[in-house]
């Protein structure tokens, strides 16, 4: 078994135990906001898009895949982080001044 | 564009600032009130790592990256800002879908990638290759699916045919086994195949799992989207994508659980029993045993509002269908002009994703501070004059408690039948998702408005304005 798997599943295990503490924490208030949150954050995977794609040395077969994974990726990123953005602004403590 | 390529050392040091940011925009995500700001620091970090990923030495295809990336972008930028919240589940299923599109698509290329250098896979790299493929194909299929129910392009009822389980089952041995040879054999084309058969099984497992029950597919879809992205992380040895995953991948399997104690049922049970599918014969409430359905008119209603001095309303996926969330806020803003005392109950499964009933009250402006989760205010039931329910069924029934032939007993419900008298908003006498009666409706204090949540709403504010 090699030095970085190992060293790439403690990070694997402490990150999972971490988000695991803090999202116990996150109210039921703020799931489906912590849902699309975290589809944005999957939006991860475009860097290894771009690691793998991102080199003149990939073949056209790589380079389509890579493509379409850097598309999908940013659509994670983008689409959630915006989506949830206009989800948390509505989360108001106060009546806010009615628009109707 | 970049002068000077960075080390890697340097951009790994970028990857840890940008899991930290992600680690905080969970973290803010325990109040409402830092949430927002957590969310851009979240965004923040992904900008942080896209961009040091692209001064590395062997990243020199800007245009290529580049325009994907403004593809992409544009496509989430309009579909994130159009999209209505009463479709927020559909949204999120894509979202899942396409992180596990995109994990499929990078487990390929390198597989490929490294097969065409030099075939020296590490074991290690290869196992994690083959496991992001599976993995990535079954997240993507099975969200397209749950996609496709919640936006009723498929219909949302358990689809069953004989020998299901069993096929289900060789599909994915099939796929796991196909996936297997393609890396012992080192060979692309097997690769491709076991991703069909991965998209084959995804699409076989989300068809039986009924609607009512896509609040937990949808939890467990965004799970393996993480996991998608954790494996990439190890085919990859990059630790921005492993903790990215993690915190994904604890997320969406917290919520799983969360939903499905919350109707009392295991995990396994969820999705495999093809919960639902039995739809009651006729459609109608026994009344065998002398009582009957009583219906009501808004004026009626009126009335009896009209004395109360609180009223707990309790929405469910009727109100999202009817999207009548401003007009019950309206009703509720009526109600409190006259004196009573307005509260929202939540039920953790009311709607078709978690927390989805919270988004759209909050979207129709009401404060997050009038609502509240069913162990908060289930003992105040019983001081309340009316409580009212929109387009909820199953979780308010009390069979649930007292029945234990019941489909759904020992689910936790809110307590309604205690509240000294009951206002059910429903459009037919027709059973709720788990095909059963519901004994509140033949409650001597209960009474039905039937029609649309969003007519009989707006009749009903007519009425109290008038009362």
């Amino acid at each position: 078994m090699s030095g970085t798997l190992i060293a790439s599943l403690t990070v694997f295990v402490l990150a999972a135990l971490l988000g695991y503490e803090l999202i116990s924490r996150v109210p039921t208030l703020l799931h489906t906001p912590l849902m699309s949150g975290t589809n944005a954050i999957s939006g991860i995977v475009i860097v290894g898009a771009i690691l793998v794609g991102g080199s003149s040395g990939a073949t056209t077969f790589e380079s389509v895949l890579c493509f379409l994974a850097i598309v999908l990726a940013t659509i994670n990123v983008v689409g959630g982080f915006v989506v949830t953005d206009r989800m948390l602004q509505m989360f108001k403590q106060r009546r806010p001044e009615s628009r109707e | 564009m970049i002068a000077a390529a960075l080390s890697p050392t340097t951009v790994n040091a970028a990857y840890l600032v940008a899991a930290v940011l992600l680690v905080l925009a969970i973290k803010s995500l325990a109040s409402p009130r830092h949430a927002r700001l957590g969310n851009r620091l979240g965004a923040l970090g992904l900008v942080i790592a896209i961009v040091f990923t692209l001064t590395l030495e062997e990243v020199d295809r800007y245009a290529f990256v580049l325009s994907a990336i403004g593809v992409g972008a544009v496509v989430g930028a309009v579909g994130a800002r159009t999209v209505r919240m009463t479709a927020m589940p559909q949204m999120v299923a894509l979202l899942n879908g396409t992180g596990g599109g995109a994990a499929t698509a990078i487990a390929i290329a390198e597989f490929n990638r490294i097969e065409r250098i030099d075939g020296d896979f590490a074991s290690d790299t290869l196992v994690a290759i083959l496991a992001s493929t599976v993995i990535g194909s079954i997240t993507l299929s099975g969200s397209m699916v749950a996609f496709a129910k919640l936006q009723e392009l498929i219909q949302g009822r358990p689809i069953v045919f004989p020998g299901q389980q069993a096929i289900n089952a060789s599909v994915v041995v099939g796929a796991i086994a196909v996936a297997a040879a393609a890396g012992i054999a080192e060979e692309t084309t097997l690769l491709l195949v076991a991703a069909a058969a991965a998209l084959a099984f995804g699409v076989l497992f989300v068809l039986p799992i009924g609607g009512a029950d896509m609040p937990v597919v949808i939890a467990l879809l965004n799970a393996s989207s993480g996991l998608g992205a954790v494996s990439t992380g190890f085919v990859l040895d990059n630790n921005a994508l492993i903790i990215g995953g993690s915190l994904v991948g604890a997320s969406g399997t917290l919520l799983t659980l969360l939903m499905a104690k919350a109707m009392n049922r295991s995990v396994a049970n969820v999705l495999f029993s093809a919960f639902g599918q039995v739809q009651a014969a006729g459609g109608g409430v026994r009344t065998d045993d002398g009582r009957t359905v009583r219906a009501t008119t808004p004026e009626d209603v009126a009335v009896q509002l009209g004395f109360a001095r609180k009223a707990i309303v309790v929405p469910g996926y009727g109100m999202a269908v009817a999207q009548a969330q401003h007009d019950v806020r309206q009703l509720a803003d009526v109600l409190e002009q006259q004196g009573v005392e307005v509260k929202y109950a939540i039920h953790p499964v009311a709607g078709r994703m978690p927390g989805h009933m919270n988004v759209l009250l909050a979207e129709a402006n009401v404060p997050y501070t009038q609502l509240f989760e069913m162990d908060e205010i289930n003992p105040e039931f019983a001081q309340a004059d009316v409580a009212i329910v929109i387009g909820a069924n199953d979780v308010t029934n009390p069979a649930a408690r007292s029945d234990p032939g019941s489909p759904i007993y020992g689910m936790p419900i809110l307590d309604v039948d205690k509240a000294a008298s009951v206002v059910v908003l429903k459009r037919s006498m027709n059973p709720g998702f788990a095909g059963i009666d519901n004994e509140l409706y033949l409650d001597p204090k209960t009474t039905m408005l039937f029609g649309d949540a969003k007519e009989s709403v707006l009749k009903l504010i007519t009425a109290v304005k008038n009362s």
